[in-house]
């Protein structure tokens, strides 16, 4: 499922539609072949257009990508890093949430750890998985891994792509905000080295649980903001159309959490998104996660190097 | 304004309005407030004279982080630290009004420069670090200097080995600073984990309201965790969690009591009582008589059989 007919989102409207245009004439081409002059100057336009389209994304697209149905899902990469990897099930406390994946693979010449958020590909995944928003015990099942991989010395990545932590009645009673409190906590403290990947969305205090790392990587059209862009719409606009608004003045693209100095790197995406290309965009970041596992070796002290970086975040006047 | 000259303020103001006979209308209702909850009509006076704690029914009115001060510390005890800290606009953030302009707007309303006062005082004697959050600014949101004013105070506790008290109320994170006030839970976080590995006391005081990533950062990582009666505290706001389940959530929901039922926090202490409860953990947490003598560990024989 890497490429193949996939519905255009809205910003590619125009570009499907050229496409069918062109299509259209194709078909005609062996009955009238004076076509062919026209069919070829229609062909310069689409990749103009094409261009122009992937090259001027707003965050809005971007974030339209990044929540694409087809999009690569942390099970996803887990496969293509290493088809051999193992899947360490539950909390240890009576419950074993689906929305967090933990799995211990060959990563190149690295064995590690992957802790990721798992969205869930048809209904029924998507309804075990909360769509993607652990419940607290899955936070707990988290940080039980990330202690594993402390205790064997074995480098974590985490894999981010959640809307945030669930919220419901049963997530508030078994202290969602405890669980996140808490993963923080412990990661700020973690002896190893850690890298995170925004794949697509990283929503909130239910992505930073799993986000307190030495290294944060974002996939080109990943998105990562501190509440949703339709819930900071609703309560600052008061309207769910001001989306856009919303997009622009949070400042949610990987470029511009790069220019925050929030993350360390953008790793590039198949032109018109990850989900044109899963085999290309798995190779890609293992690529990246490699290079940053690296560096990251050379540091004396990966704790003091974690928590230096995050001491620093913030924008005041003293 | 210096903290001293407020409190000092305060007092004569209270004096005059006492001395005050003829009222116009709008005074009258400036001294007359109806109970949120009994809808009992209360004098302010008396209101203010009862910690903001309805003589009726018990209900806990917000108050802000000056008077929590006040009622916590003793008297002319307060220090206050990072005065100057205050939020500059990194996003250019804009939505119905600019940042900047709300900024100002919250000064206005509240006479405060942010959402947190931070400071050492002693407790019924005991010296401590204090962090008072103020719902009052901006609804208690925190940006960087909310996020940074917490980390410095965590840090002074750190090095004077004090022992440390956050009253929050709060909505959350502040979303005119983007993902800037998100990385602030993970920045207290990290320091409230440096203040733990040195084994100094951090009390957690949840107040009306405390939610979202103030919740999810330093407010539920206390060492003992208190909250008022009444408070509403959570992750996620009451209307998305319906919206979410679609179902209606018990009246009681998120509420201290509650949450003590499930398990969350250590103790629903009513206002007037937390100054001595946190005085008595204080002393009960005070290393110097835990530790033996060390000819107390000299006189005790080695066994080898
Ligand atoms: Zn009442």
């Amino acid at each position: 499922m890497t490429t193949g007919k996939l519905p255009p989102l809205e910003f590619e409207l125009p570009l499907a539609n050229l496409n069918t245009q062109i299509e259209a004439l194709e078909r005609q081409l062996p009955s009238n072949p004076a076509l062919e002059q026209e069919i070829l100057e229609l062909h310069k336009q689409y990749d103009n257009l094409k261009r122009s389209i992937y090259g001027n994304l707003r965050a809005i697209d971007r974030l339209a990508i990044a929540r694409h149905p087809q999009r690569p899902y942390t099970r996803d990469y887990l496969d293509r890093f290493d088809p051999n990897w193992i899947e360490l099930h539950g909390d240890r406390h009576g419950v074993d949430d689906p929305a967090m994946v933990c799995g211990l693979l060959k990563l190149g010449n690295y064995r590690v750890l992957i802790v990721g958020t798992q969205k869930g590909r048809n209904i029924r995944e998507k309804q075990l998985c909360n769509f993607g928003m652990p419940q607290p015990e899955g936070y707990r099942k988290a940080l039980r891994c990330f202690k594993h991989a402390e205790k064997f010395n074995l480098p974590i990545i985490t894999l981010i792509d959640t809307p945030g932590a669930y919220p419901g009645m049963a997530a508030e009673e078994h202290n969602q905000a405890q669980a996140i409190a808490y993963n923080l906590f412990e990661l700020a403290n973690l002896k190893v080295p850690i890298i995170s990947v925004i794949l697509g969305e990283g929503g909130s205090g239910g992505a930073l649980a799993i986000g307190l790392t030495n290294t944060i990587l974002m996939l080109e059209n990943s998105v990562y903001s501190v509440i949703s862009p339709e819930g900071c719409a609703s309560i600052l606009w008061r309207s769910p159309t001001k989306v856009q608004e919303a997009c622009e003045s949070m400042k949610i693209t990987a470029q511009e959490n790069k220019d925050l100095g929030i993350i360390d790197d953008i790793i590039e995406e198949p032109l018109g998104g990850a989900h044109h290309n899963w085999n290309l965009i798995a190779k890609t970041t293992q690529n990246y996660i490699i290079k940053y596992l690296d560096k990251l070796n050379i540091e004396n002290d990966i704790v003091e190097h974690r928590t230096r970086k995050f001491r620093k975040i913030g924008c005041f006047k003293d | 304004m210096d903290l001293k000259d407020w409190f000092a303020n305060r007092k004569k103001n209270n004096e005059t309005a006492q001395a005050k006979q003829i009222l116009s209308t709008e005074e009258y209702c400036a001294l007359w407030i109806s109970c949120f909850q009994c809808r009992e009509l209360l004098y302010t006076r008396d209101l203010r004279q009862n910690l903001q704690v309805c003589p009726k029914c018990h209900y806990h009115f917000r108050i802000g982080a000056l008077d929590r001060i006040e009622h916590l510390s003793d008297a002319n005890s307060f220090c206050e630290t990072e005065a100057n800290l205050i939020s500059s606009d990194p996003l250019k953030f804009f939505d119905t009004l600019s940042y900047e302009d709300r900024l100002k707007e919250a000064n206005q309303k509240s006479g405060l420069k942010e959402a947190i006062i931070t400071g050492t005082c002693t407790i019924q004697g005991h010296p401590a670090c204090l962090a008072a959050m103020d719902f009052g600014y901006f609804g208690g949101s925190m940006g960087s200097v909310v996020g940074e004013k917490i980390t410095r105070i965590i840090e002074l506790a750190c090095d004077q080995r004090l022992p440390l008290i956050i009253i929050s109320s709060s909505g959350g994170a502040r979303m005119q600073e983007g993902i800037l006030s998100l990385m602030q839970l993970a920045k207290t976080s990290a320091a409230l984990k440096k203040l733990h590995d040195c084994a100094i006391l951090y009390i957690s005081v949840l107040t009306e309201p405390t939610f979202g990533g103030v919740t999810a950062s330093f407010a539920m990582l206390g060492d003992i965790i208190i909250a008022e009666p009444g408070a509403r505290i959570g992750f996620a706001g009451r209307r998305v969690i319906e919206q979410t389940i679609r179902q209606k959530l018990p009246a009681d929901f998120q509420t201290a009591e509650y949450l003590l039922k499930h398990g969350q926090i250590d103790m629903v202490i009513e206002r007037a009582k937390l100054p001595q409860t946190i005085a008595n953990l204080i002393d009960l947490h005070s290393l110097d008589c835990n530790q033996p003598k060390p000819e107390a560990i000299a006189k005790t024989p080695l066994k080898i059989h």
